[in-house]
């Protein structure tokens, strides 16, 4: 995908989010920590363009509720910011890639110690399969049947796909620790 | 926190610092929530160990473990078998036997939680080691520091506390809290300068990289920060200082030197503060007094302390690491 592709996407999913829920009006926007973030506020941006709707955007960062916590080193990236009260409000999680769905079992945890949402779904730009849990996406950008080893990457420049060995290679990072997630 | 202990803050050094108060950060806004609790340390033990008498660092830490989801135990020396003539080893080996995962400690003697972490299993926090050291104190008090002048400023808080002049006053020689700030604040590029009688300044301070000083108007007009050290009142048995009184003028912020200082000086006190000799009531209540939000932010602090040695250390169950204990 390239970065027209990618906004072709996002939009269409921001008509989706507004016709699934009718309007925007209980609407919070919440991106995963690190790759969804920017999605979610280009998709908080798309709503607003779409229907005029002003949908609170927060990011959440979910090192503190992994499953593999004892397991490898679990940091978190960036301080969780969630601007409102989610009690009775439908909240869009937003991601980049979704995988194992470990990252998701972890966000739907914490997003619980934020108030009782009345809904939770799950907008992912790439459905990459290999699902370690009982978690689908409720709007996606595109699915993209992948290897176990192989890395997607979705950035500014569109969504690649990589090896893993060699994008871990380049990042500096034990290629072994990333086996079960990502 | 490269090892698996924190017996010193030149154990983390300045990347380790850093380290801990970003992750002190996201542990803050744990704190605000409604819930205030996470489930990462799910299952771990942490036995607070203390053989001296405290109020804030043993609530502090219970309260972080438990907020980490965490299994807490404490063990007071005056209620425990050390009244019947167990010796410290033994002691410790039973918690740790217990299987105890993290265990804080504090003493009357230098060094007693280093021997701690040789004999056990368990990571070793040090709460306190006679004149030694007194690490998470240091901690807290560089987090609140660089929180304070980040709102202050209206940005994000920075990594460094570089360029910010702190003057630490009182009974320096004999405090295991001004040794760790020095380490800390140092590491973090402030300035330092030590103020008290020469009775109660360390002999001496070569290799400290601060200043001394015995005139405590003087070093106000030039620094950003004092921080006050608690005077304990045996000093006045051994003859360290005249009088209460005369050390109160001199060397506390006593309501006068109070309306003196400028409006943008910030005070810090570790606690427990003795109202009237080392910090007037006035100043001790005031806004530019962070004492309270010391003791919120030690709890912030000292989750990212225990999740560092609990998640991101050495794999403490480890065979490796049982050889190297036993070595």
């Amino acid at each position: 995908m390239d970065p027209d592709d990618v906004r072709r996407a996002l939009v269409r999913i921001a008509h989706e989010v507004l016709e699934r829920n009718h309007g925007a009006g209980d609407v919070v926007v919440v991106g995963l920590q690190s790759g969804g973030v920017a999605l979610a506020e280009r998709l908080v941006q798309l709503l607003a363009d779409i229907d005029g709707a002003e949908v609170p955007c927060g990011k959440l960062d979910v090192a503190f509720y992994r499953d593999d916590i004892s397991i490898r080193p679990v940091s978190p990236e960036e301080v969780t910011r969630i601007p409102v009260d989610l009690t009775g409000r439908v909240v869009v999680l937003v991601d980049d890639v979704l995988f194992t769905g470990r990252t998701v079992r972890a966000a739907l945890d914490a997003l619980g110690d934020h108030g009782r949402a009345r809904a939770v779904q799950l907008a992912v730009m790439i459905d990459r399969g290999h699902r370690e849990l009982p978690i689908r996406p409720d709007f996606v950008g595109k699915n993209l049947p992948t290897r176990r080893d192989e890395l997607v990457d979705v950035s500014e420049a569109g969504v690649a796909i990589g090896d893993m060995v060699e994008r871990l290679a380049e990042r500096d990072v034990a290629p072994v620790d990333l086996e079960d997630g990502r | 926190m490269s090892g698996r202990d924190l017996l010193s803050i030149a154990d983390l050094g300045r990347e380790g610092i850093v380290d801990v108060l970003k992750l002190a950060d996201s542990f803050a806004e744990v704190s605000e929530r409604e819930i205030p609790k996470v489930p990462a340390l799910r299952g771990k033990t942490v036995a607070t160990v203390f053989f001296e008498s405290s109020t804030r660092t043993r609530l502090s830490f219970e309260t972080a473990a438990k907020r980490l989801s965490a299994d807490t135990m404490t063990f007071t020396a005056a209620t425990s078998s050390l009244s019947k003539g167990e010796s410290l080893r033994d002691t410790v080996e039973t918690l740790d036997a217990m299987g105890v995962d993290a265990m804080i400690v504090r003493h009357a003697c230098a060094g007693a939680p280093k021997q701690v972490a040789r004999w056990v299993r368990a990571a070793v926090v040090n709460a306190g080691d006679g004149q030694h050291e007194h690490p998470t104190q240091a901690l807290l008090d560089c987090f609140t520091l660089r929180e304070a002048l980040a709102s202050r400023a209206g940005v994000e808080p920075a990594d460094d506390l570089s360029g910010v002049r702190i003057a630490i006053v009182g009974d320096v020689a004999h405090s295991r809290v001004a040794r760790s700030c020095v380490l800390a604040y140092g590491a973090l590029g402030a300035s330092v300068t030590l103020v008290g009688p020469p009775t109660l300044l360390p002999a001496t301070t070569a290799g400290w990289g601060v200043e001394v000083s015995n005139d405590l108007d003087e070093v106000l007009a030039e620094v950003d920060v004092v921080y006050l050290l608690r005077l304990q009142s045996e000093r006045l048995e051994e003859s360290l200082i005249p009088s209460l009184g005369e050390y109160s003028e001199r060397y506390g912020l006593t309501r006068d030197r109070a309306r003196r200082l400028r409006p943008e000086l910030l005070v810090m006190h570790p606690g427990p503060m003795i109202r009237g000799v080392e910090i007037d009531d006035e100043v001790a209540d005031s806004p530019r007094c962070l004492v309270t939000r010391q003791v919120r932010n030690g709890v912030a602090v000292r989750m990212a302390v225990l999740f560092r040695l609990l998640t991101l250390g050495d794999r403490k169950a480890s065979d490796d690491g049982q050889e190297r204990r036993s070595a």
